[in-house]
């Protein structure tokens, strides 16, 4: 029984964050799931929506990278 | 992941030395505590360093590289557009010969029609020239074998007389009788005839 | 990265997870505090990571060779590929722009790739690099919002073809993504840069198993496969993160020249 109450609070919490991950990458599947399937029926106009693409995944992951860094904050810097 | 570091650090077992050389973002070990991106006394020199590439690659890039690979590319498009020029001049250079070589093809081809259309009015001439004379020559032939079919015929016509008389007074004789030789040749040449 | 074993030799055979080591930033010569202008690890690979823009962009086209080199070819594949980017997302009239953001472009992609080498520290991974350089977009696309269009920019934040009743709840909305933007933008690529990191690190540190005990036979192989896969995708992940930066930067530059949507 080392440690105290804080720090298992923290590792808790660190553990929890990470849940938001999952939604993260629930995000970012669905984003390129779509744009494939749109991507399928009209292939000719999938070339010039790819940066569209690329921004849309780039703002569901960051929601995922900020769980991540939550979850670094209570381990390392609590 | 339980960093011993960190709780070590929290419990304040770390020799002091170490903090007081590196800094209170690494302890006595050389580890990290808590996370070195929020370490504050390192940040300025990373913007310190930072801001001196950046500017650095910056007036590379605006100064000597993005110019320079403009230029390259510029020139690039200018050859290939010089290329394509003159790749249409010989397209029409191919073109006007295709239809010079098409001409004397035609030329050649009314040429050799012509020759032909003589050659054979010639070989026709030659041919009608020799078939008369062999037609003539047929005919001579024909008349003279009749004539002397003709003759023959006549000939063989008297021998048989002649030869029937013979046979007639021989048989005559021969039967006891006496005749005489124009009595006999009237008698034959009535049964000739006949 | 800091080495790994200084406890485990200590203490004998025992698991060190030292993740974030590899990003202390360290002194080259000597030891000591780290001041503002001190030579550190951060001075030699941002170094390295100019020598590569130059290796790249300025002796790779020395030549100007019309038929390309390879490296030639390759640092004009990245021209215009910056180049296709800011016209097709930001605009032809953002293009006095590009070597600003070529900048930006060159300096990230390179900087992610040189951190993936073994051993090297990966300066995009520190927040207050990617802050610096998302708060460089951030006033750059502001200020030149308000010195193109006046007070008439702040029309970015007033949604025209939305129903009246509804402006002013969008407008603050807009105003707090609007400055959500650059915590989001600098995070985003440390964020992406760190994590990579740190988990190649946790998996290295599973692989001496094998020198512990019987189960290190299954361990040791799975975290080398691990580290692997992780690898790739976090090569991956260091074009993409540069790419993202880069694209958005273009996006806001678009918003910033043409602030009426």
């Amino acid at each position: 029984m080392e440690g105290d109450v804080v720090q298992m609070g923290a590792y808790i919490g660190a553990g929890l964050a990470c849940t938001g991950m999952g939604g993260a990458a629930v995000g970012v599947g669905h984003v390129v799931g779509n744009f494939l399937s749109g991507a399928l029926r009209n292939p000719s106009a999938a070339g010039g929506q790819t940066a569209t693409m690329f921004i849309g995944i780039a703002f569901s992951e960051a929601l995922g990278i900020f769980s991540f860094l939550v979850a670094l904050l209570l381990m390392f810097a609590v | 992941m339980a960093t011993e570091t960190t709780a070590a650090a929290v419990e304040g077992h770390v020799s002091p030395v170490g903090l007081e050389e590196a800094g209170k973002c690494v302890d006595s070990h050389g580890g990290a505590i808590g996370m070195p991106q929020l370490c504050p006394e390192w940040m300025g020199n990373q913007i310190f360093w930072l801001a001196v590439t950046l500017v650095v690659i910056f007036f590379v890039l605006s100064r000597i590289a993005l110019p320079r690979i403009a230029a390259i590319l510029a020139e690039r498009q200018g050859t290939i557009t010089n290329d394509i020029a003159a790749a249409e001049d010989l397209k029409a250079k191919a073109v006007e010969a295709e239809i010079a070589y098409n001409k004397a093809l035609a030329d050649a081809r009314s040429d050799a029609q012509n020759i032909i259309a003589e050659t054979k009015a010639g070989i026709k001439a030659e041919l009608d020239e020799a078939l008369a004379k062999a037609d003539a020559e047929i005919a001579a032939r024909t008349a003279e074998g009749e004539k002397k079919i003709a003759e023959i015929r006549a000939g063989a016509l008297e021998s048989v007389g002649e030869v029937a008389k013979d046979a007639a007074l021989a048989i005559v004789a021969a039967m006891g009788g006496k005749a005489d030789a124009k009595t006999v040749d009237a008698a034959v040449a009535s049964r000739v005839k006949g | 990265m800091a080495t790994e074993t200084h406890e485990g030799a200590e203490k004998g055979m025992e698991l060190v997870f030292h993740p974030m080591d590899q990003f202390i930033v360290k002194p080259l010569f000597g030891e000591g505090a780290v001041g503002v202008f001190t030579v550190t690890n951060v001075t030699l690979w941002m170094a390295l990571a100019l020598l590569a823009t130059i290796g790249l962009l300025v002796l790779g086209t020395s030549k100007r060779s019309t038929i390309p080199t390879r490296i030639q070819s390759v640092a004009e594949l990245c021209y215009g590929f910056v180049r296709k980017m800011v016209e097709d997302v930001a605009g032809k009239d953002a293009l006095p722009y590009f070597p600003y953001i070529m900048t930006l472009f060159i300096f990230i992609v390179f900087s992610n790739f040189l951190g993936l080498l073994p051993g090297a520290f990966t300066t995009t991974s520190h927040i207050a690099v990617t802050a610096v350089l998302a708060m460089l977009v951030f006033l750059t696309v502001t200020l030149m919002g308000f010195f193109k269009h006046g007070l008439g920019f702040l029309g970015v934040f007033w949604i025209s073809s939305a129903p009246l009743p509804l402006r002013p709840i969008l407008a603050l909305i807009e105003v707090i993504s609007y400055f959500v933007r650059p915590v989001s933008h600098s995070i985003r690529l440390a964020g992406n840069m760190m994590a990579g990191h740190a988990v190649i690190k946790v998996f290295a540190a599973f692989a001496p198993m094998i020198l512990i005990g019987w189960i290190g036979v299954l361990v040791t192989p799975l975290s080398i496969i691990a580290i692997t896969a992780i690898y790739a995708l976090e090569v991956l992940v260091a074009f993409i993160q540069a790419y993202v930066f880069t694209i958005l930067t273009c996006v806001y530059l678009k918003d910033a020249l043409h602030p009426h949507h």
